[in-house]
Formats: structure tokens, sequence, C-alpha cells
């Protein structure tokens, strides 16, 4: 059962809502820029739209529904309590550029914000002004070249990645201008240090490092790493999507990180949104703070202003101040759990992945690692020789059993990864239970492959052409009674 | 208790039992004694619930949520009711990028709507499925520009564009290749003579803003045609409320069309979130940055939408991908798309046309008090910009509407640093302002130029 299109509901001459009449007389615009065709918006009452969206939501899976374990996405609880704060008026009904002594209160959120941040990573300030991930990692090595390019050490163009790196970490460092140079991963599932040192010459500008890295490993030689690369005169970049794992328990500062982003949206409790929007606040170690974009919040005499009068400052990275109310939930959330709390948040997070592994140990590889940390990788590639049952039909097999699956085939070095991340917030019945599916799964590959490739059979749909929709992509609707769009 | 794990004592002994360990520490043997983290900086322990509501109830009092006259890319508009109980649902929230279309089929369809109606809007062809903001959006479309001409390494860029976007591509440029030429122009709006001279073949496009920053109505014509004889191309940011009445960017002949959905049902929220749209012609399907939802079938036979054209991306393409983007703005796309499900083209014209004149009735009564007048003459929206006599009557005026609960405009030096701009004031009207807050408005205004 399809549900039609918002456009295929509309009526001709239905409406949805009023505004109020217009008290002023009205003006006309300008013959020459005025716009000649109508755009074709659907016209619908309210109930048609109520209704619309809420089959939609139906059609969507999302934490609140079940155990969504996507490794790398920190897809934990989002407490009720942040949508609520987030929703007061007196944030949401104040504007960006209001003078600073009418917004006293965001300000000084976003000011605890950031000393609730550092703290926890121990860097020393930063910019909450990033939207995402990719947006953090884009600002912190614009700022590492702001710093070279400062320190007369512009030559350095190299930024050295992990094979296992997330993608959006050679996608940023590109984008800021810079070569990128990989560095292998042992058989220890860690940085090979041999590999490291080929590497290590003045082209080099910074590292990217996610730690624990994307195989749920904590990179153990980390200090190590750090000299070295200190040593031959570049920068330690900390890709924060994984600091769910080491909160209270290990900082990027003390492990000789010179720069972190965060994702708020993974690690703080801030809702993902069907993708965003979430928040990637940058921070930073002391030589490296005048080079954080502006505007800066300062705090003189208990009162919060932006300070612009930053010389060595990269500028603006967004339009204002960051997503604001996301600001506000991770804030939240900070101060619900405390910092105590948050560290009780990494090491459930921990247990909970360790747990989960235990139990899933013996059905798939488990290429790396004995322990691990908030997340793990397994591979379904003797599963796949021995039944053709690959990691893509497991996971739409898990879609008929009520599950959001485990990230696949990331990261790039395991064949037939997949990758869990069940967080602090699952239940001990819960992962039993998952594990459980997963250990029914893996015999159906064994008993009834037919059954997982057909899978998933009880969604709203089922496997996608995804080679058709590249091919002839169709990427809105066109009404069919026209011709034109 | 701490909040949000739901682990019992027994329960953790059991879990400890099952991976053979004694403890939780031993879990975290890997990390080195020399970076453990000191335990005695994390005992702080949180608040309940009820408390630590009181706690950011009392932070938001010290905000004081006035009636905003205040634009320059965030504006104050009227959202349905039904707009946020919808784009609240829980599944909406709670989700993430739908990479299992199977599972995110309702999340796909709504943002397969969303592009279509950016389509609608913009005239133009193709949408992502959001970026980050406008400012980000004007990033990404010089990246296009520059990606779709060989050999090219300038962008050109309008100096009556929101100032903050200049800043951004400045910073997006700063220790690349890239140079972000800034056009001067005189007397308030873009014209296509001050293009004199600049189109070498280093140039890879323009970038234009409409409305401009003053709120001023630019006029294109034959633009694109210059541009393309040059083989450059054009981009146009608009806020999407004014393509309701004014040209939209495909009618100008863009060949990049962004900006921000803010005003379209988003709460200014101190600037975030909102939304970047971007929407091109055909030809540059394959260059656009970020996700994008397609049609296609399932092997059910049924319509299904699915994230496409995916060898484009970071995950896939890694330092070659068109963006770096991985997480976008989807919840704020989702609201508006349902904003515009509600409102429709009559209600999206009505909001434009009651702006424009509510603009026009402020001016108007305002330039005729003295001490202020238009900055300039050409067409305006609903946004102007006036030129006080002086600074003093300026801010006397702004601090008597204050004391009103009036914000009553952005003092445009405060984003330019140009002391030029010093007595520029500039003001934005929408909908949303009664007449009785814009009377409000002009009585103080006259009370302050005695
Ligand atoms: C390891 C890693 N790095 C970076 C990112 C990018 O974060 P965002 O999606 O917030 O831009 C992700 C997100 O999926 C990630 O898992």
């Amino acid at each position: 059962m399809i549900e039609p299109l918002v456009f295929e509901l509309s009526r001709c001459a239905r409406r949805g809502y009023d505004y109020p009449s217009c008290d002023v007389p009205q003006v006309d615009v300008p013959v020459a820029l005025k716009r000649m065709k109508a755009a074709a918006l659907p016209e619908l009452s309210e109930l048609d739209v109520v209704r619309h969206f809420s089959r939609l939501s139906n059609r969507t899976f999302g934490v609140d529904y079940g155990v969504y374990p996507l490794g790398s996405c920190t897809m934990k609880y989002n407490p009720k309590i942040n949508e609520k704060t987030a929703s007061l008026e007196a944030f949401t009904h104040i504007h960006p550029l209001q003078d600073s002594d009418t917004v006293q209160g965001a300000l000084k959120l976003m000011y605890r914000l950031l000393e609730a941040l550092s703290t926890v990573t121990g860097m020393s300030w930063g910019s909450l002004q990033p939207s995402a991930g990719a947006h953090g990692e884009y600002t912190g090595l614009k700022i590492i070249k702001a710093y070279h390019l400062a320190n007369n050490q512009g030559h350095r163009n190299r930024v050295i990645v992990p094979v296992s790196a997330h993608g959006t970490n050679p996608a940023s460092a590109a984008l800021n201008g810079f070569e990128i140079v990989e560095v292998a991963t042992d058989e220890r599932g860690l940085i090979d240090l041999t590999s490291l040192d080929a590497l290590l010459d003045d082209r080099i500008a910074a590292i990217m490092l996610t730690n624990p890295n994307t195989l749920g490993l904590f990179e153990r030689d980390i200090v190590l790493i750090a000299n070295k690369v200190h040593q031959a005169g570049g920068l330690l970049y900390y890709d924060g999507a994984n600091l769910n794992a080491i909160m209270g328990m290990a900082r990027p500062k003390d492990m000789g990180f010179d720069v972190v982003h965060l994702n708020l949206h993974k690690t703080f409790s801030t809702p993902h949104g069907g993708g965003g929007p979430g928040a990637g606040p940058v921070l930073v170690s002391k030589p490296l703070v005048p080079y954080l974009p502006k505007p800066d919040i300062v705090c003189v005499d208990g009162t919060y202003r932006f300070d612009w009068d930053s010389s060595l400052s990269i500028g603006k990275v967004a339009g204002f101040w960051g997503n604001f109310l996301v600001l506000v939930r991770a804030y939240t959330y900070i101060v619900r759990m405390g910092l105590h709390g948050l560290r009780e948040a990494s090491r459930h997070a921990v247990l909970n992945a360790n747990y989960l592994l235990a139990k899933l140990e013996d059905l798939l590889d488990h290429p790396y690692g004995n322990f691990c940390m908030h997340e793990f990788v397994l591979s379904a590639q003797s599963l796949k020789d021995e039944t053709g049952v690959s990691a893509l039909d497991i996971a739409k097999g898990l879609l008929d059993c009520n599950y959001h699956p485990p990230t696949i085939y990331f990261p790039l070095i395991v064949h037939e990864a997949m990758m869990f991340e069940p967080t602090e917030s699952e239940s001990m019945e819960n992962l039993d239970i998952l594990a459980d599916t997963l250990r029914m799964l893996i015999q159906t590959a064994r008993t009834d492959v037919a059954v997982l490739k057909r899978a998933p059979e009880h969604t709203v749909i089922g496997r996608v052409d995804e080679v058709l929709a590249a091919k002839s992509p169709v990427l809105r609707y066109v009404r069919k009674e026209t011709t034109e769009g | 208790m701490i909040p949000y794990l739901p682990h019992t004592e027994a329960e953790r002994d059991r879990m400890l039992q099952a991976i053979k360990v004694a403890s939780v520490d031993e879990l975290f043997d890997d990390i080195p004694q020399d970076v453990r983290a000191d335990a005695a900086l994390f005992v702080q322990k949180g608040l309940s619930e009820a408390e630590t509501l009181s706690h950011v109830v009392e932070l938001a009092k010290l905000n004081r949520a006035l009636i905003p006259f205040l634009g320059m890319g965030s504006y104050d508009r009227i959202i349905p009711a039904a707009v946020a109980s919808l784009s609240s649902l829980p599944a909406f929230v709670t989700a993430y990028t739908p990479y299992q279309p199977e599972i995110s089929q309702g999340l796909l369809q709504a943002i397969f709507e969303y592009q279509t109606m950016m389509c609608e809007l913009t005239g133009m062809d193709v949408s992502n499925a959001s970026l980050y903001d406008g400012w980000s959006a004007a990033a990404e479309a010089a990246s296009m520009m520059l990606a779709s001409k060989r050999k090219s390494s300038t962008v050109l860029v309008s100096d009556t564009v929101h100032p903050f976007m200049i800043e951004v591509l400045q910073t997006w440029a700063k220790g690349t290749d890239v140079l972000i030429r800034i056009i001067k122009t005189t007397g308030g709006s873009f014209t296509i003579t001050s293009l004199e001279g600049t189109l070498q073949d280093s140039v890879a496009g323009l970038i234009v803003q409409n409305p401009n920053r003053y709120g001023i109505v630019e006029d294109y014509s034959s633009l694109s045609e210059l541009l393309h004889q040059n083989g450059c191309q054009l981009a146009i940011s608009s806020d999407p409320v004014s393509l309701a009445l004014y040209k939209s960017q495909a009618e100008w002949g863009a060949d990049i069309a962004f900006g921000d959905t803010q005003p379209l049902g988003l709460p200014i929220s101190f600037g975030g979130p909102s939304c970047g749209y971007l929407a091109v012609r055909k030809e540059m399907m394959r260059k656009m940055p970020g996700r994008i939802v397609g049609q296609s079938v399932d092997n059910r036979g049924n319509r299904a939408f699915v994230l496409t054209l995916q060898a484009r991306e970071q995950h896939i393409k890694r330092e070659r991908a068109t963006s770096n983007i991985c997480s976008n703005q989807a919840l704020a796309a989702l609201t508006t798309t349902i904003h515009l499900s509600l409102i429709g083209w009559e209600g999206l014209a009505e909001a434009a046309r009651q702006s424009i004149a509510k603009a026009k009735y402020l001016a108007d009564a305002l330039t005729s008090i003295g001490g202020m007048e238009l900055a300039w003459k050409q067409p305006y929206w609903c946004e102007f910009t006036l030129r006080f006599s002086s600074r003093e009557l300026m801010e006397r005026m702004l601090d008597n509407l204050k004391q009103s609960g009036i914000l009553g405009g952005v003092r445009l030096a405060c984003l330019t640093g140009n002391p030029d701009d010093n007595n520029l004031l500039v003001v934005a009207v929408t909908e949303k302002r009664s007449k009785a807050e814009l009377d409000a408005y002009i009585e103080i205004a006259r009370r302050s130029a005695l």
C-alpha cells in the first residue's frame, strides 16, 4: 500500500490555513520584477495535511520505536525534557540579531555549554557555530591551516587519515585544499606505526583520528602517535563521533589532540531528526584559540556578549551562531546527567557493547580485537562464503524483526562489515532479544537462504531498485495532466 | 539514579559475568594509565528532571522575547499550529539518515516532496535534500560553479549580498586556491555595469542575493545572458517567501538557486536551526552536494523512495566527493514541507503580499517624520533600509522602541563594520506584525524625532 504524494492529494482551491485579513493598503509589485509562473504547491485542508504526515511518520522508524544499533551514529535515547526546554518561547522567539542585553539567557547557556564541553574534552575553548560533525571537521581543519600559515608552515599541505576513517574526514580535508595520505591499519586494528613513520615529514599538517577508532578499538599507542606527529610539526585532529565511549574516562587533550569536534546529536542526546539538524562544536587547545571562528562568546563581570575582535580568527563558518535549539537540548542533557552521569553513560555504553559482542562473537567473524569500546565490527564474510547470505541480507532480515540494522559495509577495511553500537540506552533484555534474533537469522541463512534474499517482507515496501534510481533519476514529482514541469 | 540508564545492579553483574570480566573498569584496560581522565573532575551529579527544567527556565527568563522588526536572514513569520505538532512526531525526530529505505519511506517521501517544492518555488529542475543553512549553501554554490568550469579559480560576489554570506565565503576560500572577488556596487543594488572588466577566464560565476541586504529587489535583466556568453554561471540566493511575488531564480536565468528556508515554518530561534536549500538545472544534477532522494520501485512493483546518486558523496568518493556534508538539516526541511503543505501557494503569496504592504505602510510613515529617509530609491520588499540624519536619532529611537518592547531594526554597521553604514537601519516587517504594532512603532519614532 503506498501513501500518495502530498501533490496527489491536492484538490484545486482547497485551503488549509487562513491568515488574518490585511489591515493596511495593498501594494503592487513592479511588472519588471514580478514572478510570472505560479508554483504548484499542494492545496489541502489542515486535516488532509495532518493525516498525510502522520501516515508518513508511521512509515518511519526511529529510536522511539525500537533498537537502533547503527554503529558510529550513537542512536541513544533522546530525552523528552530536551524537547521541552528547546521549545520554550524565550528560546524560540528570540532573534539572532537582538542586542545582547536582551538575550543574556541564550548567551549564558552557550557559554556554559562550551565550558562543559571543554571539561569533557580537556580543551581550552571552542565554537558552537558548526552545524554537524562534518562541518566541525571543515572548521577544525581550517583552524589548523590558519595556524600553520601564521607560523610560516604554509607548505604543510598533507593530512593523514586512517584507511578506516569515515568518509567525511578525507572530504573535509580536501575541502581545505589538503592532500590526503592514508595510514594503514595493522593486524591489531590499530594505526600501523611503521606506515605512520613513513608519512611523517615536514609536509604533514595534521592527522585525523577518532579514538576509539571506527573498529571500536582504543588506539593504545595514542601518546606515542601524538608525540611522533607533534615532533614532525603536525597537529592532531580528533573526530568526536566516538566520544560516547570515553566521557570521564579519557580526554582527547590528555591524549595529545589539538582540535576536537563533537557531534551533539550523537554523544549529547539531541535527536538525529532524520539526518539533522545536529551540531558539531569545535574545541581547541590553547595555542589554537585565537583561530576559532568569529564571534567568540565572552563573559565580563557576569554579562555575556559576542566578541568580534579576533584578528587571527578564521571568520564565520555559518550564518548566525549555530543550531541554537540543538545547543539548548545538549545543555539540558548535560545538566540532567551531571559530569558524573556522562561518565556513567560512557561506562554503560561500553558495558552494553561488550555484552552484545560476547553474545554475537560465535555467530559472525570478529576480525579485530578482543574486547571493544562502545561499538564493535563483525564480518559476515564467512557466512557469505558458506551460504551466500551477505551483511546486507542479514540487515534486511532484521528489518522484518522490527530492528534498525547495524551500520553495514563500514569501515571499508572489513569485508561484509556489520558495525554494532547499542549505546547505554538499551537494557540487558533488549540486547538479549537482539542477539537471539540475529542467531535466528543466521540459522535461517543456513537453512533457507531465499527467506533472507527476499527480506524484508513485513515492511511497507520491499527492497528498492537502487540502480534504477541512479540510472534514470526521478528527483521530483511532475504532475501527470500537464506536459511541463 | 543515573538518568536514562536502564541497568539494575543485578543485571550489570550478570552482564559482566557473560563478558567474563570482574568489573566495568576492566573493559577500559586498553586506555593507558597516562591518559586516564582524573575521575575527580567527573563527580558532579546531575539534577532531577524537575530541577533541570527549572534551571533551564531560569536561564530562559534572562532572555526577552520582544516584537522583532529584525530580519537580515531571520524572519518572524506566522506559523500554523499544525507545523509544530507534525514536525515533532517521534519517528521524524528520532530517526537518522534514511539508509534503510524499507523502514524510512515516510521520511524519504517527505524529502522527495520537499525537493519538489523547492523546484517549484525556484523554477529549477532538481533540488537536494537540504544543506546546513543559506550561507553554507553559498559556499556549495560557489564550489559547484568552480567544478563546472575547467581552470576557474574565482567566484564573483556582489557586495549587496548579506554581509555574513561574504564572511562565510571568505572563510571557505581561506587557505585554498579559490579567490572570492567582491563586486563593488554603488546606489544600493547590483547592476550589470558593475561587472565591467571582471569576467576573465578564471571566473566561474557570480553570486547575487535577491532581495538584497538592504531589502531592495534587484533587476537582473540580461545578466544571465552576459554571464553565459562569458562561460560563467549565475547563482541567486533568495528568501523563499519573496519568490511568491518576485521573479524566481529560474525566471532570471540562474544556473543555481539557493537560500534558507527559515522563513517557511521555522521559528527565529536565535538563528538556528534553519535550513539551506539548493536547486539547479538538470545538467548540474551530478555536481550537487549532499543527500538526494529519488523515486524508484521495490521488488513488489510499488513506487518507492531511496537515497540516490550517492556516487557523489563522501562515504563513497571520500576526498573526491562533491562536498563533505553528511548529516544535513532533514527535520528542518521536513518542517518547511509541512508548512508549505498547509499554507499552499495562495497562503505563501498572501503572507508575502501582506508583508510588503505592511512594510510600505511603515516606511511611508517613518520617512514622513523627518530625520530618516529611505537609503535608496529602488523598490524594496518587506525589508527596507533607513538612513538617519544622525546616529543619535537612530539610537534614541531604538532605545525608546526597546523600552516599549519593540526591536526596531538591525544596525547595518554592526554587521559590516563599515563606517559608511553607521546611520543605516534595516527594518523588516512580516505578515505577523499587526497594524497596532506598526502604529506603535510609528508613534515612538515620531516622539524620538522631536
Ligand atoms: C566517524 C564519523 N565521523 C564523522 C561523521 C560525520 O558527522 P555528521 O554526520 O554529524 O556530519 C560521522 C557521522 O556519521 C561519523 O560516524
